[in-house]
């Protein structure tokens, strides 16, 4: 056919190389990460959604946990009828992830049985689980607050001794870690036990929109689903809160740009009474809710509001300038609802016949009943949880640290998850034998040179794809979590081969058009980079940006879904968004004038 | 015994009076009463066509000496036609309906005292008669009183064309009902003007406006002669999902001595957008307006007046291409509606 004109494939695993000087780095990852000359037989492709920057040693967990507990959902729980789980390798620091598709019809006819008696079941029961596994996160993430401070006295505490516990304090640290390990491994299987049925229910509907509208948006069908009051909304609005509760009590003149939060603390608790009322409100604010993180939770400095209070202030200044101007800032909860109510009515009306009115309402209900799972899990899962979790091994980082295993508590997430337990340890033995450890002689080399590699896996743009592209993209957990299509493969072959286009194309998430300058951003550390009125481009926009939402103009990202949080945050403030662009991030200069259309899902470059 | 009127005004009829009022008269009509916008005007209803034809009939035969035409002889039905025609267009009306007419004139022209547009307006609604009506005439930019009499015999006259009689003589119908009303209308001056499909040409999507416009009146949109801007608007969400503004070469505008001319259009016009985004917002509204009185998709035609800005629609007739394809639901419900995520999860049937 037109093969001579259209690429068929991606550059092959094996024609990866690993960076030069990198290669200790890149041995350091689990074997079971790294690819083999097999893996050329099969199609990868770039999990930038998740993974868009290098993976340190010590956060391929956060990869490893979750592809761990999705495969075992689809393959051995629900089993999925045409899908297994996803298997992942890691080079340069990219993760790479490929599905496992069942193909033979006999095979998902067998998978088909047992998904209808696992899988039903928890549609039928979706309410009662749902409320059960609020329950069960609860407890496990209050099982992560009980877990001790490491830490390793000079002699066992005499009331030990007394009570005759019988186990020293070393042996604690082990604990502890496997612990606070396994509680992360658990809160992944948590994360997957409902979330693929989610979005299945979602795409359903989905499916039948985009069949009897042949030109519905995609993010109009997101509309008719989306809930108002998920918990990921709920952080942005404490916000708001406090900028209006700042504003009542006339102590609004302090929250100032360019101030530190340390400054401000000072100011807020020497100015009596209302200073001391709103910190009080700010303390109700962050607990929980200033547990998101300003990330997805996938990298150890993803730093949660709590643990940096500098990026949810930073927003209150231009919150309280709206309040001042008469803006109330409350989201209008029954509006919201009415007008969603109201669009799915109209879209009812439209239909041809009542036999299809009757289809969309059994599958709209379906979408509704499942959604606030899948709006709602992130905030327990990869905020909550994910920030207990950094944070007790930030207190192993500490306590390695004290011993001079590093100069910097941080340095341990240069460590495999493994190797950490090898650290910790070698001081146990340390601390039991009374000799000193080897750590400080071993780990400091290794940490400068993975840190080194890192700084420079990032310096390269990584393909958004590997291996042969296959017919077709037949894989619902594919399709539903990475939006990824054959003709979005199709496109980004294109973009590869059509270096000259103005245009970059992706899926239409917000709409309206919007000119201005391009601010591409790589990693968290750069947001503060944006100014009012720049168009952020970065590989995943993140709903926990929320704040820095209010500044810019329009969102434009690599990866990324109509149902992705970027683009469902970009509709609530009314910015166009782009997403799912393959390589906006590599095609587009920082500093370059764009102009961006959300409703038609293109991005057109003016210089 | 009550003597039929001969003029009706818009807001005195809808689509129960086609028989009298044709088709073109009917549906503005509707329009008004469903409170949109149209141009001001009045129907001359097939009754005067009657009377006229009646009093013509006392000095010389009309409906029998076209029954007696034989449509198989092309040379004799063009002599016919010819003279039929010249006799319908040469007489004048009877003095009731000449001052029924003039006054139904003077009294539009006291509301708006602008050129007219005169229209035929065909009775019959079948689909191959709607295309063959589509023969009768149209006369734009109408000036003068006298101008407007004329029309109106032109338009009855091409009741007498050759393709006109050779059709209703190949099916035998009774010259005795043939009839045509004659819509008057006020001309719009339009800034821009065109066309709008309450579903999309493209994939029968019920729930997108495709919009086309160009500069000038519409018959340059109608007629083909310019490439239209188009856009594509979610019929509920608003959203304008294609936007494609057109390289507008010419317009057609009204020429001072009546009629329309061609005219090149500037520079500066010809490549930027006829209609504003909160202009196709008003065009929407109006659309699913039309549509909920109708209860089917619409095929409309609408102009924005060049003064006052306001959009007028000209005509709505029902969609006619994507209705007909309507066949199986999308989806139909199911005892379990849980097996509709079947769709998603068991593979590619």
């Amino acid at each position: 056919m037109d093969s001579m004109t259209k690429p068929t494939g991606f550059p092959l695993p094996s024609s990866l190389a690993v960076l030069p000087g990198t290669e200790a780095a890149q041995a350091a990852y689990p074997y079971y990460m790294q690819f083999t000359p097999e893996d050329d037989k099969r199609f990868w492709f770039y999990n930038s959604m998740h993974f868009p920057e290098p993976m340190s040693a010590f956060d391929m967990v956060t990869a490893e946990a979750a592809y761990v507990a999705l495969g075992s959902v689809n393959t051995r729980v629900h089993c999925l009828p045409t899908t297994l789980g996803i298997d992942y390798r890691i080079v340069n620091g990219r993760v790479y992830i490929g599905g496992n598709g069942v193909t033979d019809p006999e095979e998902i006819n067998r998978r088909t049985q047992e998904f209808l008696q696992r899988a039903f079941y928890y549609y039928e029961n979706w309410e009662k689980l749902y409320a059960q596994w609020k329950e069960k996160m609860m407890t496990l993430i209050g099982e992560a607050q009980a877990l001790p401070a490491p830490a390793l006295p000079e002699f066992e505490p005499l009331e030990h001794v007394h009570s005759g516990r019988g186990v020293a304090s070393n042996h604690y640290l082990l604990d502890t870690y496997q612990k606070t390990l396994e509680g992360y491994y658990r809160m992944w299987h948590h994360h997957f036990e409902f979330l693929l049925l989610g979005y299945g229910a979602y795409l359903t509907f989905f499916g039948f929109c985009k069949k009897a509208f042949p030109e519905i948006s995609d993010q109009t069908v997101a509309r008719m689903v989306a809930g108002m009051d998920a918990e990921i909304f709920r952080p942005d609005e404490e916000l708001r809160r406090l900028a209006r509760c700042a504003v009542d009590l006339r102590i609004d003149s302090y929250f100032v740009e360019g101030h530190s939060v340390d400054e401000l603390m000072a100011q807020l608790a020497a100015a009596g009474e209302p200073g001391k009322k709103w910190l009080a409100e700010l303390e109700i604010s962050r607990h929980p809710w200033f547990n998101i993180n300003v990330g997805d939770g996938f990298y150890h400095y993803h730093r949660s509001w709590n643990d940096d209070l500098s990026m949810p202030l930073a927003s209150l200044p231009g919150y309280i300038a709206r309040v001042k101007a008469g803006e109330s800032l409350e989201r209008p909860m029954d509006q919201l609802q009415a007008e969603r109510k109201q669009l799915i009515a109209d879209y009812r009306e439209l239909l041809s016949s009542d036999e299809e009115r009757a289809a969309y309402d059994q599958m709209i209900t379906l979408a509704h009943r499942v959604f606030p799972y899948v709006e709602g899990h992130k905030f327990y899962c990869e905020h909550w949880y994910t920030n207990l979790f950094f944070n007790k091994i930030r207190e192993f980082g500490a306590l390695l640290s004290e011993h001079r295993f590093f100069a910097d508590k941080e340095d341990i997430f240069q460590l495999t998850h493994y190797e950490v337990e090898s650290a910790i340890i070698d001081l146990m033995t340390a601390w039991s034998t009374g000799s000193h450890p080897r750590g400080p002689s071993h780990w400091p080399k290794i940490v400068a040179e993975r840190r080194a590699a890192i700084a420079e896996w990032a310096k390269h743009p990584s393909p958004p794809a590997l291996g042969p592209v296959p017919d077709i993209i037949d894989d619902p957990a594919i399709v539903m979590l990475w939006g990824i299509t054959r003709e979005s493969l199709d496109a980004w072959l294109r973009a590869d081969s059509d270096t000259d286009s103005h245009e970059i194309h992706g899926f239409a998430a917000s709409n309206g058009v919007v000119e201005g300058t391009a601010r591409v951003v790589r990693s968290v550390e750069e947001i503060s980079r944006l100014k009012q009125g720049d168009i952020l481009v970065c590989q995943v926009t993140n709903p926990t940006w929320a704040p820095i939402f209010q500044k810019i103009a329009a969102a434009v990202s690599d990866i990324g879904g109509s149902m992705s949080h970027a683009a469902i945050v970009a509709r609530e403030y009314g910015l166009p968004a782009v997403v799912g662009t393959g390589n906006a991030t590599s095609k587009i200069r920082d500093g370059q004038r764009l102009r961006v259309d959300g409703g038609r899902g293109v991005v057109t470059l003016l210089d | 015994m009550t003597i039929p009127s001969h003029v009706s005004w818009f807001k005195d009829i809808g689509l129960q009076d086609r028989p009298y009022v044709g088709g073109k008269g009917g549906s503005l009509g509707e329009l008004q009463r469903a409170g949109i916008a149209v141009p001001a005007g009045f129907v001359v209803r097939t009754e005067a066509f009657e009377r006229f034809v009646l009093a013509l009939e006392q000095r010389s035969t009309i409906r029998s000496r076209v029954e007696r035409l034989d449509p198989n002889d092309l040379q004799q039905v063009e002599a016919g036609s010819k003279e039929l025609r010249a006799l319908v267009e040469g007489a004048s009306f009877p003095d009731d309906l000449n001052e029924a007419l003039l006054e139904a004139h003077r009294e539009l022209m006291g509301k708006s005292p602008f050129p007219v547009a005169v229209r035929s307006s065909a009775t019959t609604e079948d689909a191959a008669d709607a295309s063959f009506a589509g023969l009768q005439d149209t006369f734009l930019w109408v000036t003068s009183a006298s101008d407007m009499l004329a029309r109106i015999r032109t338009c009855w006259a091409s009741l007498y064309s050759v393709e006109s009689i050779t059709y209703r003589r190949r099916r035998n119908f009774p010259e005795a009902g043939v009839a045509m009303a004659v819509v008057v209308q006020t001309m719009v001056d339009a800034r821009n003007a065109g066309v709008m499909f309450t579903r999309s040409p493209l994939t029968g999507d019920r729930s997108v406006i495709t919009v086309e416009s160009a500069w000038g009146l519409g018959s340059a949109v109608v007629g083909g002669e310019v490439t239209p801007d188009r856009w594509v608007i979610g019929k509920i969400t608003g959203e304008i999902s294609v936007r494609t503004v057109s390289d507008k070469a010419i317009e057609h505008l009204p020429a001072e001595a009546g009629g329309i001319l061609e005219s090149p259009v500037s520079e500066d016009r010809r490549n930027s957008p006829s209609m504003s985004d909160p202009e196709l917002q008003n065009l929407r509204q109006i659309a699913r307006q039309v549509e909920r009185h109708y209860g089917c998709a619409q095929d409309i035609e609408w102009a924005v007046d060049r003064r006052s800005g306001q959009i007028l629609l000209l005509q709505s007739r029902p969609e006619t291409v994507w209705s007909m394809k309507d066949a199986a639901p999308v989806a139909s419900a199911i005892e379990n509606p849980l097996l509709h995520v079947m769709n998603v999860f068991g593979g590619r049937r």
